[in-house]
């Protein structure tokens, strides 16, 4: 693995909500370059508002987000351009564009932003294809593949531009076992041979410890951070017994209030 | 035929209820047979009765002879014993099962106190209209921003054409215009055919018929044409853009688009207004000539030729008609596509969102497109067309 060294993105005091609900108060933290960063939490601790704050697809009601020094917030027109070129995300469901080929979705973002000759634009969309393992697929529509592949899709999609930093949205949601641990090893590989940074939310502790370098676990009540570090520290060192036994499997389901005892 | 009676649906008459007073204020129960979601119903009604009846301080039930006790018959002596507790009285129960006591022993009286009645927030007659008010604002400013961006996008996609997505244009022209084809031609036909025929008899009486030409032919060009096509434009296309937009933004490729760093309206609104305006004047063209055909069925059959019936329309349509229809037309397209992509973007999470979208960008396509037609025959007027 990469050596972890400086800040890719910081997230400075951020408060966000809807309407007259916070979901999430003055949050601060850090993701390394190279690391394999992933966002835990159940549902309505605000991962989805976090993660979609992080992509600039939501406003926070204040704080900043600096990705490579630069603040998606803020950011308008061509800076804010600039800034999106620095990543690339999966969604959920893929969210590949049905009425395109796989080739098609993939060499999209190379149409649209780089002036290669259209045999590059290809070429390069073949070869992020066979980065994700679905080289001899590009002629299928996405309708016609399962939801892990459209989610490999959706990788090479998300990596069109190389970008330096992924963000994937509930890798394993919705897959079977095999299928989740061949997203992993892809993750892995693709962090280790391109050394991108990987924004994951996920909820699968098999996939958390085989890939994580990082876990944040954001917690409802708190309106933020309830841990953060390295699964393995979490489940020997936490002090708080919930975070622990989380991430020994056990006791999952007790009683919210032991999260604070 | 096989039965089912004893087995497997027992009857309501496979159990039985025997109440008695066994002394003052305490009532017997004594249930035999099976306690099920068939049998449950009877049997409650029955101590209800019973027990307005009597309304006694305790109850005890002998519960021994029940052989069987699902969900329903739990709910039944749960019940039995909440509505005795309320009203401090007592229950007991004898003899039950140990897996039926089990069961019964998974619920808490307490936990099943009538919730408090959540009553709808309600508002004044002021309050309304001013939550009206506001939305309608809202409304508005959506459609402003929405006719800025496109405004914006649509120059930009004029003086510098290389940028629009033409491949994506032209297979929208395909589908909103080409395949259009068939369902204009056979209501254009129609319509011209129609028009001549009812207008061809009283004028007939006033030997006026050659006059149908002048009728068919300026209202197709003028008005039925541009209108014809817009309104089946907005029904197949509208609704269409709209479906299609609208489910993208479920499927979140919106989202993906807007994180790539495309903007939707120039990626996705830019080509569809582009076909719409292409396509809308090609099709009110050929509109209009299918109903000029149409009524010269009527004109042919009634002993003139082809060459007068034409003659007479080319002495009174000028290409100033024609030009202002089919100018409208243009004005109809953009106002039917805007809408239904508008309506799409603003579709909200889940498939009714997307039928919801769908259906105000058909309506809204065709109020807009009677209320623009009405501005134009004004405008038309004053300015001599």
């Amino acid at each position: 693995m990469n050596p972890v060294q400086d800040t890719i993105i910081g997230v400075e005091k951020i408060t966000a909500g809807y309407k007259n609900t916070v979901v999430l108060q003055e949050v601060s933290f850090e993701i390394k370059r190279g690391e394999i960063f992933i966002i835990l939490g159940e549902s309505g601790s605000g991962k989805s508002t976090l993660l979609k704050l992080m992509i600039g697809l939501n406003k926070p009601l204040s704080g900043s987000i600096l990705i490579e020094g630069q603040d998606i917030v803020s950011a308008e027109g061509d800076e804010r351009l600039a800034i999106l070129r620095k990543f690339g995300v999966m969604y959920q469901r893929g969210a590949l564009f049905g009425s395109m080929t796989l080739l098609e979705n993939v060499r999209l973002p190379l149409e649209e932003f780089t002036d290669l000759p259209p045999g590059a634009m290809d070429l390069i969309a073949r070869m992020k294809l066979s980065l994700v393992g679905l080289k001899e697929f590009g002629g299928l529509l996405p309708a016609e593949l399962s939801g892990g592949m459209q989610k490999r899709a959706a990788i090479a999609r998300a990596m069109a531009l190389d970008p330096r930093i992924l963000f994937l949205d509930e890798l394993s949601a919705g897959l079977d076992p095999v299928t989740s641990a061949e997203l992993d090893h892809l993750v892995l590989s693709l962090a280790h041979n391109l050394g991108i940074t990987f924004v994951i939310v996920t909820h699968e502790l098999s996939s958390i410890y085989a890939i994580a370098d990082r876990v944040i676990m954001l917690d409802k009540e708190l309106k933020g951070i309830l841990a953060i570090g390295s699964p393995r520290d979490l489940r020997d060192h936490s002090e708080n017994k919930f975070v622990r036994r989380f991430f020994n499997r056990q006791g999952i389901s007790d009683a919210p209030s032991e999260k604070f005892s | 035929m096989p039965n089912y009676g004893s087995s497997h649906m027992p009857e309501s008459s496979s159990s039985s209820i025997h109440t008695s007073m066994i002394a003052p204020g305490v009532l017997g129960v004594k249930i035999i047979g099976r306690l099920d979601s068939l049998s449950t119903g009877s049997i409650w009604r029955e101590t209800n009765l019973e027990l307005d009846r009597t309304s006694p301080k305790q109850v005890i039930v002998d519960a021994s002879e029940i052989e069987y006790c699902d969900g329903s018959g739990i709910g039944y002596l749960f019940e039995l014993r909440r509505r005795l507790e309320k009203g401090g009285g007592e229950l007991s129960i004898r003899g039950l099962h140990k897996e039926f006591q089990q069961l019964l022993d998974l619920f808490k009286p307490s936990e099943f106190e009538e919730p408090p009645e959540i009553k709808p927030e309600s508002f004044g007659f002021f309050e309304k209209i001013g939550q009206s008010t506001g939305k309608i604002c809202e409304e508005a400013r959506a459609l402003v921003e929405f006719v800025g961006e496109t405004g914006t996008a649509l120059l930009k996609a004029l003086l510098n054409p290389k940028q629009v997505r033409w491949k994506d244009a032209l297979l929208v022209a395909e589908t909103a215009g080409v395949n259009a084809l068939p369902v204009i031609t056979l209501i254009g036909f129609l319509m011209g055919l129609i028009m001549a025929f009812q207008a061809a008899i009283p004028m007939r009486q006033f030997g006026a018929v050659i006059y149908v030409a002048n009728l068919v032919g300026l209202s197709m060009v003028r008005e039925l044409g541009p209108l014809m096509t817009a309104i089946v434009l907005a029904g197949r296309s509208g609704s269409a853009f709209a479906a299609e937009l609208g489910t993208m933004k479920v499927n979140e490729e919106i989202d993906a688009l807007v994180t790539m760093g495309l903007d939707p309206v120039k990626f996705l609104v830019v080509t569809r207004l582009l076909a719409a305006v292409i396509m809308t004047p090609l099709l009110t063209l050929f509109a209009d000539l299918i109903g000029v055909l149409g009524g010269s069925i009527v004109l042919i059959s009634l002993g003139y030729s082809l060459a007068t019936y034409f003659r007479q329309i080319f002495s009174t349509v000028t290409y100033v008609d024609l030009l202002g229809g089919l100018f409208k037309s243009i004005v109809f397209g953009l106002l039917v596509a805007g809408i239904g992509c508008l309506r799409g973007l603003q579709t909200e999470i889940g498939a009714s969102a997307v039928g919801e979208s769908t259906t105000r960008a058909v309506v809204g396509g065709i109020v807009l497109i009677v209320a623009v037609d009405g501005i134009f025959s004004v405008v038309y007027y004053y300015l001599g067309i």
